[in-house]
């Protein structure tokens, strides 16, 4: 599953990125590698982006760019 | 002998507030070559011989934003003498991550440990004695905000960047991958060279401005190694890279942080966020605040009360005045030397050029002390979050929305203000629309023309209408820029939420004064030449000084009359008020009532209040032919002031110049369109 699917408040831990070039790139230096763990926090007013914690700080990506990260819960 | 230190760090890790307070009021602020990146710099205030340099705010080397490129390029190819890396100790893993790519690169390097007092307050504790002996570098706690430790932070930098004290190679890839990167390296060109290593690991990363700079004849056994490279990783070396450095990194966070134990704890930038970011709470809220903002800034009834002004109105009508008084003693002072009448006109003109910046720095300087308090506060970054939904399907980033409100106060703060976009690309596109929000300059000339032309039922349906085609046409403008001037550049919303804090008085004063400064220096001269240039243009021709009828602006004004034809204004005074609008927008009023029948300055007033007609305009317009005028002149280039501060944010004419033939363009076809299509209707 990916992270798009998971409610505000579940976790789960990074398996792999789908993304590919700057977008990957992008994820990957914001802290998002495989194995670390991720928990959505809440979702924006209008639902899109979603803010998530990981690596003890708050990030925030859009709902698109959240289908491109693999995790197990 | 002088010495540079770059600082670099996150964005939000508190690097402009240790710059500020490291160089005090010394600084000067422009921009990065070919970029709208800042670039400040500064002189350490107890050392005259240590020059400081800013770094834009990245979170990595990556070659894919302006900033990154920038701060990497100048790490890599300028080679300052040392760097400061300023890391947030309430994120440390986040921020270690860029920490380890500037090791990489082997200049020398003292790690500046920030925001130690919320770590303590959180009940944390990081060893920086272990920390720097497992890095290789010094480590400084410090507290930037109260100036806590950073006599002991330079004191480190300036010995290490004297000493040239270089950290040791990275050791943070395993075997495997350290053999591949030397091996790069060796093909490339030296392995001991720190250079060559370095862009060995990144052509290992995949990094395309890194491979696009290997020489031809190597190109084959560069790719070749990579993908040997490639292959032991599981697929793909540039994750396991990335990797590799967070493994490092939670290996030093294990060794080096004891956390409080308590797991995540809810911190009041948490309950704050609760509040702001709330499902049903956050748009009510954001429309208070931006409310606030505009009205602050340039509201003739603040908060509703009427005749009240806001402290922006209260401010320039103080300056205006001021200077109203000085420019009177002045042409008063000429006068009493016996100036002859040109000479003395020229006084005039060229103070009405100084004038014509002057008015405009209170403005500056109140919305950019309201913007540097958002942005340092942390609410910025919310206001994307909060946005993003809507404004992404043109293309633009949720900060957009700041800018393209305040251009309907006035274009100046507002093209300003869009250095708070976080994309080069955003904020190239952004300042291309902006002026097409109708600021309140422009609002006299649709007063006259409605007053004139169109029935009493119909004048604030003419007006509105007109304000929605300028946000119609921008959103259009937004949507053709990306798709075809833009294409090429990718955007991402993968951004930080940072804490909220209270920002220093300090930093939020700076920032205003540095804007104000910016504004009066850069952009002061191109209003002023062009202020004084029209004058002259429009006060003299052959014989000397004579009235605007019969000036060089007339005579040009009939040879580029037929210009405006397809429009349905072909009238040397038309185009006469398309050049004089350019000072100001409301200029155009003024000079269709010199044109048109000689009134006095009384009748001008009234008429750009929509009180009184200006008849005699009837005899060059229709009312398509008026919406067509109104509608370019709210399109085409916006005044000079304007673009003097588009000149300051692009930082290059030749942006500045694609922007105002873009608007001229776009002014243009909507012109053309609404003089075809209503000819067709009416």
């Amino acid at each position: 599953m990916t992270l798009k699917e998971l409610k505000p408040g579940q976790r789960g831990k990074v398996t792999g990125l789908g993304a590919e070039g700057a977008m990957k790139r992008r994820i990957m230096d914001m802290g998002v590698t495989p194995g670390v763990e991720i928990q959505v926090v809440k979702t924006a007013p209008l639902g899109d982006p979603v803010e998530v914690r990981v690596r003890g700080y708050e990030l925030s990506l859009r709902k698109d760019e959240a289908a491109l990260v693999n995790i197990e819960l | 002998m002088s010495i540079t230190i770059a600082l670099a760090g996150n964005p939000n890790c508190g690097k402009t507030t240790l710059f500020n307070e490291i160089t005090g009021a010394r600084q000067h602020v422009g921009n990065w070559p070919g970029v709208t990146v800042e670039k400040k710099e500064g002189v350490y205030k107890k050392d005259r011989e240590v020059m400081i340099l800013d770094l834009p705010g990245t979170y990595s080397l990556s070659p894919y934003s302006a900033e990154e490129i920038v701060a990497r390029d100048y790490i890599v190819k300028e080679k300052p003498d040392g760097v400061i890396n300023i890391v947030d100790g309430t994120s440390i893993e986040r921020n270690l991550y860029l920490t380890l790519q500037i090791l990489e690169t082997r200049i020398p390097m003292v790690i500046a440990l920030n925001m130690m007092d919320e770590v303590e307050s959180r009940g944390d504790q990081i060893d920086c004695r272990k920390l720097s002996e497992l890095l290789g570098v010094p480590v400084i706690p410090i507290v930037a905000r109260s100036g806590k430790g950073l006599k002991e932070l330079m004191e480190a930098a300036v010995d290490t960047a004297k000493g040239r004290k270089k950290p040791e190679r990275a050791k943070f890839f395993d075997k495997e991958l350290a053999d591949a990167i030397l091996s790069i390296a060796n093909v490339i060109g030296k392995g001991d060279s720190d250079e060559d290593y370095w862009r060995a690991i990144k052509l290992t990363e995949h990094d395309e401005m890194i491979t696009e700079t290997v020489p031809e004849e190597k190109k084959k056994d560069v790719e070749a190694l990579v993908k040997a490279a490639d292959y032991m990783s599981s697929g793909d070396a540039e994750a396991k890279i990335a990797d590799s450095r967070y493994q490092y990194i939670a290996g030093l966070v294990k060794e080096c942080v004891r956390k409080s134990g308590r797991g995540h704890v809810k911190t009041r930038s948490d309950k704050l966020d609760q509040i702001l970011t709330n499902r049903i709470l956050a748009l009510p809220v954001f429309a208070g605040i931006m409310y606030l903002l505009f009205a602050c800034t340039f509201s003739e009834n603040f908060l509703f009360v009427p005749g009240l002004p806001s402290p922006g109105v209260w401010l320039a009508g103080i300056v205006e005045d001021a200077w109203a008084f000085a420019a009177e003693q002045m042409v008063g002072a000429a006068e009493s030397l016996g100036a002859s009448e040109w000479a003395l006109g020229l006084v005039v003109s060229c103070l009405d050029g100084i004038g014509a910046v002057v008015g405009f720095l209170p403005l500056v300087l109140v919305l950019f002390l309201l913007l540097s308090f958002l942005e340092d506060s942390g609410y910025m970054a919310r206001v994307a979050f909060v946005m993003d939904r809507i404004f992404r399907h043109f293309g633009l980033s949720g900060r957009s929305f700041i800018p393209m409100l305040m251009g309907f106060g006035c274009s100046v703060p507002a093209l300003m203000a869009s250095r708070t976009l976080e994309s080069d690309k955003d904020r190239k596109i952004t300042m291309m629309i902006t002026p097409f929000m109708s600021c309140g300059a422009k609002l006299p000339i649709y007063a006259m023309f409605a007053a004139t032309l169109f029935a009493d039922s119909n004048q604030t349906a003419v007006v509105f209408s007109i304000y929605m085609l300028g946000i119609g046409v921008a959103v259009i403008s937004a949507l053709v820029l990306n798709k075809f001037a833009f294409k090429s550049e990718a955007s991402n919303f993968i951004m930080e939420l940072p804490e909220y804090r209270v920002p220093t008085l300090k930093s939020v004063v700076i920032h205003g004064w540095e804007k104000v400064k910016g504004f009066a220096v850069k952009a002061g001269t191109v209003i002023f030449a062009s202020t004084v240039l029209i004058w002259v243009l429009s006060n003299f021709n052959l014989g000397g000084m004579c009235d605007m009828e019969k000036s060089f602006l007339a005579s040009m004004g009939n040879g580029i009359k037929w210009i405006f034809a397809p429009l349905g204004f072909a009238d040397w005074r038309a185009s006469v008020g398309v050049v004089t609008g350019w000072i100001a927008k409301e200029n155009i009023v003024a000079t269709f009532g010199q044109l048109f029948g000689n009134v006095s300055e009384e009748t001008v007033a009234a008429v750009m209040a929509g009180e009184e007609a200006l008849p005699a305009i009837s005899q060059v317009f229709n009312q398509v032919s008026a919406y067509a005028y109104m509608a370019f002149n709210l399109l085409c280039m916006p005044c000079f002031a304007a673009v003097g501060a588009m000149k300051r944010e692009y930082g290059s004419w030749k942006w500045t110049l694609r922007a105002v033939g873009f608007q001229m363009a776009a002014a243009y076809i909507v012109a053309l369109f609404i003089n075809v299509i209503g000819n067709m209707i009416f």
